[in-house]
């Protein structure tokens, strides 16, 4: 339980730290009360302009004005839209949030049997075939394989959409579009291009885990014992695989939020990512702010979340002994 | 005498390679009844393990039986397809590893993996199996069996760890037990303890035991007969007894005459033959004192090391792991430094050298005062010189992506011990003094064995001209020939060049070897010191005669 305290606490600072980034921006990239006013405002009006809005205050008053109006959703109003940016995250987050996980459960659900398969029978030809194709994977760069991915299933087999979100439908009260054919179709490409990287990282790492693991004496004691193959790997190596292999599915899933831009632009899919693009071809620095603090959070919690996990696979950190 | 229970006929193992197969084992007949240790003895590479592990059908991939028969109970097991081998394991054959530390599942509690074992193998439903894995703990000798069930191995000892691999590989109540080096990674009181538990469990059950090791002290207080083997052969077999008495085979007689007696200081040990190489002259250059009194005088020394915080607003604690009063070391002698593990001889050692602050107190040396008050880069320097180490693990302490010749002219070059010409020759004279070929130097560490790199660490820690040498248990990664002839070669060069020594070591026959007086730690506190021969032939503290009544040794004093 310590451990996790300790965690969070430095969960908190780290997000204090991006949230300074995120504040410094103001201060340095241009003056917000230019970009608020025009050209014939007088000299007053701008004085008192910038005293309601607390610009003269000490730099410090103005960092925890920040903070505590971030804390509670409010990040300023879009220079480009004129809307709340905090209400323009929450339109694009579902978006963004049903094609991660839905890569990330693709992923994961191929991804794992396939590194203990490789794992275990590293020499036979359907591992060697799964290991070649975790290449090109790996090796594709995602706006390559999203073009032709269009080209083969939508332009020449014309069985899926090429663009944009599919219809929306309600289901125990959460709105997506992973909840109509439609929006499946729209979804699948998408999901599987983000898929197919994290699923050779991920699967080159459980098997590299396991190769290692299925060395370690207690797996040859494990044999000698007299315990069948099959609890053996899945019982007593796969767990032993899992500390790294969070961490790392930690990361990748966090920085699929964050930085699925090309995939979603590939497929124009109105998600975090193109809204990014906006925000930067705009130069709309709440926009720009907010969406560097969001993504902060994102891999803060994530990592959180993998610590926790840590902590109920390995009892040696439970207990303090590592 | 009861009928056989395994036997090896003309076993062969062979290990295919590219280059040629390579036969690790040629020919070995072996054979255990119920109720009989055997030992298997040999140095490393003699393919002791390798004939424990192809009983067990365990063979390390490439490895396989080439020849000959395995039996059990007059079945052949070489030609069994590999399921009945498998159904084999842990039911019929038990086996337990070097390591009780690494054995376990560190992810599964104790009696979860023993309740594991037991369910599997008898077929049983895991409440049951649970409830027998409680009786099977208490019978090898945990207490509080019942709450150390939900315990994770870390939260055991290394001694209770292999009582749990014991209950493990007994788990099935097989009829033979396979003991691969049981004990080595233990303390010498522990490893008692475990070797009892075995023999009392071979007794209770009828169980034949093949006990591997390379440890003729082990063998002695426990096998009743014993295989002695060499390149992968067998050179003599017999009762326990009568092989160590009276070995017939030449190897066997100089592998009994290399272990060191915890009896006697040996002759050759004490007084060892002295040589002067042309090397010699160098070595001995800039040493112009030859004076007595103290060289190293530590006083009121202690070592605190933080310990993890308890609570999140909790202060960390500390674990003292050396707390003495005072230790000196003369000019000119050797001072052996034992302890069981974890008791910080280590940890002082590192003190002593300066390679490791102390919490309190201070360590001075005769020649350049208190350490922490020599502070210019120039008397840090000289001190630097004139204090070297050689440590125990001649496989890391050596930079494997240096050759030999740049390992030794580094230091020579560094201190400017030497003219730029004359290096070359002087790296080959140190290789030659130390008994390497002058050639050697060519090569890299990976292309010696494990005795020729810890005579490459003698040489580089000569390579400076030192006065003291710290030497953290220079031998126990080494077979028992290699380790007489690096203690020969240790006292040599003691004698030759008049260095002042610090032996650090677990194994109390080998510090009665070399040592002039002799520190006894326990728990980071010396409860003995004194000159070594009245201390091992009278100890005065009751912890030192424990250490000396539980140390195996091959040859009792009758």
């Amino acid at each position: 339980m310590y451990f996790l305290l300790a965690r969070v606490f430095q969960a908190t600072i780290v997000m204090l730290c991006v949230a300074l980034v995120g504040f410094l921006v103001f201060q340095f990239v241009g003056d917000p009360v230019l970009s608020l006013v025009g050209q014939e405002t007088t000299v007053e009006d701008r004085e008192a302009l910038r005293e309601s809005l607390g610009l003269n205050d000490p730099i410090l008053v103005q960092y925890a004005r920040y903070v505590v109006n971030a804390v509670q959703g409010d990040f300023g109003i879009s220079y480009s839209f004129n809307r709340d940016v905090s209400e323009m995250i929450a339109d694009r987050l579902p978006a963004t949030v049903e094609l991660v996980l839905l890569s990330g459960v693709l992923s994961l659900l191929l991804a794992i049997p396939a590194g203990i398969y490789t794992g275990i029978r590293r020499k036979g030809g359907i591992a060697q075939t799964i290991m070649a194709i975790s290449v090109i994977g790996v090796s594709i760069p995602s706006f390559l394989l999203g073009i032709l991915l269009i080209l083969v299933f939508s332009v020449w087999l014309n069985w899926l959409p090429s663009f944009g979100r599919g219809d929306l439908a309600t289901m125990l009260g959460v709105r997506s579009s992973l909840f109509t054919w439609d929006g499946l179709s729209h979804a699948l490409m998408p999901a599987a291009v983000l898929c197919l990287f994290q699923l050779g990282v991920i699967l080159r790492l459980i098997r590299a885990e396991m190769l290692e693991v299925l060395r370690t004496d207690y797996i040859r004691f494990a044999w000698a014992r007299g315990l069948p193959g099959k609890r053996v790997y899945f019982g007593h190596a796969l767990k032993n695989t899992l500390v790294p292999v969070v961490t790392a599915i930690g990361l990748q899933l966090s920085s699929l939020f964050a930085f699925s831009i090309i995939t979603e632009l590939v497929f124009q899919w109105p998600g975090m990512g193109s809204l990014l693009l906006h925000a930067i071809g705009q130069s709309d620095i709440p926009l720009l702010a907010a969406y560097l603090i969001f993504v902060g959070l994102v891999f803060t919690i994530s990592n959180l979340v993998v610590d926790a996990i840590y902590v109920l696979i390995d009892p040696r950190i439970r207990h303090g002994a590592l | 005498m009861s009928h056989i229970l395994c036997e090896t006929k003309d076993l062969k193992i062979t290990f295919p390679h590219r280059l040629g197969d390579f036969t690790a084992v040629h020919g070995f007949d072996l054979q255990v009844r119920r109720g009989e240790i055997v030992g298997l003895i040999g140095e490393s590479g003699a393919g002791k393990s390798t004939v424990g592990n192809a009983i067990m059908g365990l063979l390390s991939h490439p490895g396989q039986v080439s020849g000959g028969r395995i039996e059990l109970e007059g079945e052949n097991l070489v030609d069994l397809p590999d399921a009945a081998k498998a159904r084999m394991r842990g039911r019929r054959i038990g086996m337990i590893f070097q390591d009780p530390m690494t054995s376990l599942n560190p992810l599964m509690t104790v009696g979860g993996q023993l309740a594991e074992s037991i369910a599997v193998l008898q077929n049983i439903p895991k409440a049951q199996a649970r409830r027998m894995a409680i009786e099977r703990l208490a019978g090898v000798g945990i207490a509080e069996p019942a709450n150390r069930m939900d315990q994770y191995p870390h939260e055991f000892s290394g001694g209770m760890r292999q009582r749990v691999v014991i209950a493990l590989a007994m788990a099935g109540d097989p009829d033979l037990l396979i003991a691969d080096e049981p004990t080595t990674a233990l303390d010498v009181s522990v490893q008692k303890q475990v070797l009892d538990l075995i023999k009392s469990i071979c007794v209770e059950r009828s169980l034949g035991v093949i006990l591997v090791t390379h440890d003729m002290g082990v063998i002695a207080e426990t096998a009743d007969r014993v295989y002695v083997m060499r390149h992968g052969a067998l050179v003599e077999t017999g009762p326990t007894a009568q092989v160590i008495q009276t070995p017939s085979e030449r190897y066997t007689k100089e592998l009994i005459a290399a272990i060191p007696s915890i009896e006697r200081r040996e002759e050759r040990f004490r007084n060892p033959v002295k040589k002067t190489g042309e090397i010699d002259q160098w070595l001995l250059q800039g040493h112009k004192d030859k004076g007595s009194g103290d060289y190293v005088t530590a006083s009121a020394l202690t070592k605190d090391f933080a310990t993890k915080k308890k609570s999140f607003w909790g202060k960390a604690g500390t674990f003292r792991a050396v707390d003495i009063p005072g230790l000196i070391i003369k000019r000119g002698e050797v001072l052996g430094l034992v302890g069981e593990s974890g008791s910080g001889k280590s940890t002082l050692g590192r003190m002593m050298t300066g390679l490791l602050p102390p919490s309190s107190g201070e360590v001075a040396y005769g020649d350049h005062g208190i350490l922490a008050e020599v502070r210019s880069r120039a008397a840090r320097k000289a001190l630097r010189r004139d204090v070297q180490v050689v440590f125990q693990d001649p496989y890391s302490s050596l930079n494997s992506r240096m050759r030999v010749d740049q390992i030794l002219a580094e230091p020579i070059r560094f201190h400017g011990l030497a003219d730029r010409h004359d290096i070359p020759r002087l790296v080959g004279a140190l290789l030659e003094r130390v008994g390497l070929p002058a050639e050697a130097g060519r090569k890299f560490p990976h292309q010696f064995s494990g005795g020729q790199r810890q005579r490459i660490c003698i040489a580089r820690a000569l390579s400076v001209r030192p006065r003291f040498l710290l030497c953290d248990e220079p031998t126990s990664a080494l077979d028992v020939s290699i380790q007489a002839d690096m203690l020969a070669l240790l006292m040599e060069l003691r004698r030759s060049l008049g260095l002042t020594m610090l032996f650090v070591s677990h194994d109390l026959a080998v510090v009665r070897q070399v040592s002039d007086r002799v520190a006894v730690m326990k728990r980071g506190e010396i409860v003995e010191c004194r000159e070594a021969e009245a201390l091992y032939d009278a100890p005065k503290s009751s912890y030192t005669r424990m250490l000396l009544d539980t140390a195996p040794r091959a040859t009792r004093r009758q």
